[in-house]
């Protein structure tokens, strides 16, 4: 009796949906338990529990306000919580100090603002991390930056500053600079609603990429295009909450509840 | 005129300025540097004694703060910077203009860690580095970039405050012209000549900076 090789892994890719199926497996990497965040007197995170596999795909999507950006932002303490625990590969998130610094240098993160270091050139930009964080020779640090700003499609402008770099070159150098970490999880917290129209696929085609790389990443965005392609998991929140929870197919075709229906009539009529 | 300009060592005096300067411009920098380090420093102590520290010392008169070095100081508490009575004065001169310019240089470079997005530490801290690679690799240098221009003020102010030090027996250009006036009489020319010996040194200064803040500022 001969098996299907396709129904043994633990990964199988549909290539009619192009929509990969990760199981949970295991430990997960990423664990939300609780989480209770407060801006002044909005509530903005209400009792999230979130676990994220390794090598999961998960979409937080939303009406403006509904606390996804706050969510993606607690996962490396960018922003504080009150109450409730996070972490990452089995470590409780640290507080501050250095155990912190070395806990975000594992956790990749993608701004809608770029945030490239406006003094430096693109591939300081890369190099600055893994020199000063993972302590690697520049010689060591400039290669690897080099073969990632390949990957993403901007060597040619290594020796440019990001103000010289189109929105969507600066969030592809955005995304080099992160992977150059060799981070475990990469959150993008809205990393194509800065950018212009037409640069908008070729960031999320780097992502698409990095997504079939077997990158976990936790991603901000309304791309549904983005989502069906590369997704394993859409969830929706509403008011701090995290409401309904599926695969992109599901989730965008049969929406279970009133809200998340509300919500998909509002952003697919168009 | 020509006579004070052969009889007198208006070279030498404008040297002695430009040493006061270069020093306390080094001196103010590095003490500036930290105490704007601690008014944007996470830890509450820190911050307010950055802020005590600026309030305290901006608000004091320079000519206080010099007289209080050496009578205060040097003479009451007995803290001689040099055995020389010259040295000492020149020594105590320079950390008086150092510690009073430092209070200005904190608040330019506060300025200019204002001029920073936040992004710009976000970014910084999101690929792992603390709190003082931070600043030392991503908001130091652009806050440096963005206060250059009152940071030429600042030092163009201390070129000509170093005339303050004449008070507590400084030999630079405002002590010789108080030598002129009393040898002298006072005159029109012994004025022009100190008068014109500062513009040498501050209009260039300020020509530099505007082109270096310029030339140096971060596009974004």
């Amino acid at each position: 009796m001969s098996i299907d090789p396709e129904s043994m892994s633990d990964s199988v890719i549909d290539p009619h949906l192009m929509v990969r199926y990760v199981p949970a497996m295991g430990e997960p990497l990423v664990v939300m338990s609780k989480v209770n965040k407060h801006f002044g007197d909005l509530h903005v995170l209400r009792d999230i529990d979130l676990e994220v596999g390794r090598g999961e795909v998960v979409i937080l999507i939303g009406p403006s306000g509904s606390g996804k950006s706050t969510l993606c932002r607690t996962i490396n303490r960018l922003e504080t919580f009150e109450s409730g625990s996070i972490s990452i590969d089995g470590k409780p998130l640290p507080e501050e100090g250095k155990e912190l610094a070395q806990l975000r240098a594992d956790v990749g993160m993608v701004f809608q603002s770029f945030n490239l270091f406006a003094h430096k050139t693109i591939l300081e930009n890369v190099t600055l991390g893994p020199i000063k964080v993972r302590r690697q020779s520049k010689a060591e640090a400039d290669k690897r930056a080099r073969e990632l700003l390949e990957r993403v499609g901007v060597q040619a402008q290594a020796s440019k500053y990001p103000a010289q770099l189109s929105g969507g070159q600066q969030q592809r150098v955005a995304i080099a600079r992160s992977l150059a970490m060799s981070p475990k999880v990469m959150l993008f917290d809205e990393p194509t609603s800065a950018l212009d129209p037409e640069m908008i696929n070729e960031v999320l085609d780097v992502m698409v990429e990095l997504a079939r790389s077997g990158m976990t990443m936790i991603v901000v965005t309304h791309e549904m295009g983005f989502a069906r392609k590369a997704a394993n998991r859409v969830v929706f929140m509403s008011d701090g909450q995290i409401v309904e929870q599926a695969p992109p197919q599901e989730f965008f075709t049969t929406p279970k509840t009133d809200r998340a229906k509300d919500f998909l009539s509002k952003i697919l009529t168009h | 005129m020509i006579d004070i300009l052969t009889e007198y060592n208006v070279l030498g005096a404008f040297v002695e300025t430009l040493k006061y300067t270069v020093l306390a411009a080094i001196g103010s920098l590095v003490i500036g540097t930290l105490v704007a380090v601690m008014r944007v420093s996470p830890i509450g102590v820190l911050r307010g004694l950055g802020t005590f520290y600026v309030t305290t010392i901006r608000n004091t008169p320079l000519t206080l703060l010099m007289v209080l070095s050496i009578l205060g100081l040097a003479f009451i508490v007995g803290l001689q910077l040099s055995e020389d009575f010259n040295a000492n004065t020149f020594r105590w001169a320079v950390v008086m203009l150092s510690v009073y310019h430092a209070a200005f240089v904190a608040e330019a470079l506060r300025s200019g860690v204002n001029t920073v997005p936040t992004g710009q530490a976000e970014a910084a801290r999101s690929i792992g580095l603390t709190f003082g690679q931070s600043l030392r690799e991503v908001i130091l240098p652009q806050a440096f970039r963005g206060a250059i221009a009152p940071l030429g003020s600042t030092l163009i102010a201390l070129t000509k405050n170093t005339t303050v030090a004449q008070v507590i027996g400084g030999s630079e250009a405002a002590g010789l012209l108080s030598t002129i006036v009393e040898n002298e009489g006072s005159s029109y020319g012994a004025f022009l000549i100190i008068a014109l010996g500062f513009v040498i040194l501050t209009l260039p200064t300020g020509i530099a900076f505007t082109h270096l803040s310029e030339r140096l500022a971060v596009r974004r």
